[in-house]
């Protein structure tokens, strides 16, 4: 392979990024306790510094650089963008807990920049080593984050299974990565895309790879049956990481999807349609169905996730640009919901108190109506009720299922979301219907309820302009190809 | 068969052997040292595939300071084997089932004609002066200069996690001031007590 000097500039948001993230480290070492709050602005600052940074050096033409390894296309910026505005708002959520919880040190959101940047480069890899990479990065810093609190010993556990099971994970994915690289010679995913086309698509050792690559990717997103990490991470992580975990890496598990199936193997898309089939109806179905049993509200928004994310690859199996459009928009709107419902947990809770179990949501209306409304709105939305985002997402997605001629899938996917209303509306009827157990007032930072309150109203907001977002995924789904 | 043939088998053998012990035996120490055998056997059918650089630096950094370093983490923990085995037998035939069921596959796919020696040509000779080292280095910051660069970061995020998670300061402990023991003047060090001398009667 012949060396061309890359041009460094389509990469300036990463750059960007990880260079403040070194210099908060830096920086935070000569802050006192009382000036903390820098740091944390200092991230903020970043990460809407970063999507200016995008915004400017956006193109409407892919750009490829680094030698094949890096590509800023419409999909990238979109990804990036996405992940800045949900990681702002979940660090912003997160400040007071995490400084009722002696959690809030400038490494905290290092380690959330540091993730922030392994997503950025799974966005806008080209290549399987820096899709990789990227990958390590995220859970790395995720890993490190789950365990923040170490005198917890169920956060301890749940970083050290999350830990195990990753590299697990990891392994699989590499090894379905050699398999590849071993029949079609090649790690750069476009050139491995053209070299499969060439073969013939039965080739068992193509689908060998991918099995394990599958088998990778389904655990990373935690669909069934590789989703057993999901509950207890969420449920044994700080609030505020759980927060973090539901939420910005979902996008980049998009990327990986998109990136390695519909990127690199789209000519196997026969093979791999019928795997996603099966993880997304068994990952509906159990998580939906377990959801029911949970009385811990982040176990249950932990099985809500592994459905969610069997929704989600309702777009993606069906295999088709209309597909992985309805795919991307549904996951921009469940983060944008995951967000909201933690973020709901996080203000309820308060130092020395942790408002996980749903008995805690008990008679919320007559403590605050507003946070009941809003609450509200995010678990309808969740259930896929009409007026919200989550109605369309869910939508799109199962139009799209129809649109691949799998009319049984849609039926299957519409009753499993029918049984999985249930605790949504659990949620409401305890807040409505019920009478309150305490009358604790809640208390939290201004900034933190107005970025609350316009989460959830975006929800129901963003009717208006549903067309336009969905042909924005769309654009950004046409850069691919 | 052929000498070349006859080492590669050797190593591979033990290569295999040395892996299924480290996950077998119970003892952690013998566990790790189970490891460095395996890694100095890799290193071996490496040098045979004329990547002299990696062999070398697998053996340096790993089995020179990876795994000494480990067996001292090894040796320092308390590791308490029956309660690690706890449930292990439950899980047995579940977990079992599933290993022989996927290495059964595996198998039927590896050991077919796709993965067969005819499929795989020799890349042939090496001209004489070849530098594996200076390939490797060439490639790693030209054309891998950006995945170079990602893995020096996850290096620091490890190392930034790292410190995090075990970093505290106790208060409880007793350390000097080096800083402190310095600065110190010479006054301070010594007091010059002012007193009558006194008599012995």
């Amino acid at each position: 392979m012949s060396f061309v000097t890359p041009n460094m500039m389509p990469a300036a948001p990463e750059i960007f990024v990880f260079s403040m993230a070194c210099a908060i480290l830096v920086l935070d070492l000569f802050l006192s306790e009382r000036l903390r709050a820098v740091s944390f602005w200092l991230t903020q600052a970043t990460l809407a510094g970063a999507a200016l940074l995008t915004l400017k050096v956006m193109t409407a033409a892919p750009v490829i650089t680094f030698n094949g390894m890096f590509v800023a296309d419409r999909l990238a910026d979109f990804l990036k963008l996405g992940t800045y505005g949900i990681t702002f708002f979940v660090f912003a959520y997160s400040r007071d807990y995490l400084r009722d919880r002696g959690m809030f040190r400038g490494e905290y959101f290092v380690l959330g920049l540091f993730g922030v940047v392994g997503t950025m480069i799974m966005a806008s890899a080209s290549h399987f080593l820096t899709l990789y990479l990227g990958l390590e990065l995220l859970s790395l810093s995720l890993y490190a984050m789950i365990a923040f609190q170490r005198d917890s010993s169920v956060a301890t556990e749940a970083a050290m299974k999350y830990f195990v099971l990753g590299a697990i994970a990891s392994g699989m994915l590499l090894y379905g990565m050699s398999m590849l690289y071993g029949v079609t010679g090649s790690l750069e995913i476009s050139m491995v895309s053209a070299a499969i086309g060439r073969m013939s698509p039965d080739n068992v050792i193509l689908i060998f790879g991918l099995v394990f690559v599958i088998s990778g990717l389904a655990f990373k997103i935690g669909a069934v049956p590789f989703h057993m990490w999901v509950p207890d991470v969420y449920h044994g992580a700080p609030t505020a990481v759980a927060l973090f975990i539901g939420t910005a890496p979902k996008l980049a598990g998009f990327a990986l999807f998109l990136r390695l199936l519909v990127g690199g193997l789209e000519p196997l898309a026969g093979s791999w349609q019928t795997m996603l089939v099966i993880i997304a109806l068994l990952s509906m179905a159990i998580g939906n169905i377990v959801a029911i049993a949970q009385d811990n509200i982040k176990r249950m928004l932990a099985y809500s996730s592994i459905s969610h994310m069997g929704f989600f690859l309702l777009g993606i199996l069906s295999a088709g640009a209309n597909g992985y459009g309805s795919s991307l928009f549904y996951i921009l709107v469940y983060a944008i919901m995951s967000a909201g419902s933690f973020g709901m947990i996080i203000l309820l809770s308060r130092a020395g108190f942790e408002a996980e179990r749903l008995e805690d949501f008990r008679g919320l209306n007559q403590r605050s109506p507003w946070h009941a409304f809003l609450m509200m709105l995010l678990m309808l939305s969740m259930a896929g009720v009409p007026p919200t985002a989550g109605f369309y997402a869910k939508l799109l997605v199962i139009q799209s299922v129809i649109q691949a001629d799998m009319i049984w899938l849609a039926i299957a996917s519409v009753l499993l979301a029918v049984i999985g209303a249930y605790y949504y509306l659990r949620v409401i009827k305890l807040m409505y219907f019920d009478d309150a157990t305490e009358q604790v007032p809640i208390r939290a930072g201004w900034d933190a309820q107005v970025l609350l309150g316009f989460n959830a109203l975006l929800l129901i907001g963003v009717l208006p302009w549903v067309g336009t977002i969905m042909e924005l995924c769309r654009q950004a789904i046409r850069s691919l190809s | 068969m052929e000498f070349k043939q006859l080492i590669f088998y050797f190593f591979g053998t033990v290569l295999v052997f040395a892996a299924t012990m480290v996950i077998t035996v119970r003892n952690p120490v013998k566990a790790a040292l189970f490891l460095v055998l395996a890694f100095v056997s890799a290193a071996g059918l490496w040098l045979m595939l004329q990547a002299e650089f990696l062999a070398i630096a697998l053996v340096l950094v790993y089995v020179g300071a990876v795994m000494v370093l480990f067996l001292f983490v090894v040796m320092m923990l308390d590791i308490n084997l029956v309660r690690l085995r706890e449930g292990f037998g439950e899980y047995l035939p579940i977990g079992g089932l599933v290993a022989v069921l996927l290495v059964a596959e595996m198998a039927i796919i590896l050991s077919s004609d796709r993965f067969g020696p005819a499929q795989m040509p020799d890349p042939g000779a090496l001209p004489a002066g070849h530098s594996n080292t200076r390939e490797l280095g060439r490639q790693l910051y030209t054309v891998y200069a950006y995945p170079f660069e990602i893995a020096a970061a996850i290096l620091l995020t490890a190392i930034v996690a790292a410190i995090a998670l075990t970093l505290r300061r106790r208060k409880d402990t007793k350390y000097q001031n080096p800083a402190q023991q310095i600065n110190i003047e010479p006054r301070e060090r010594v007091r010059v007590v002012k007193m009558r001398s006194e008599r012995k009667n």
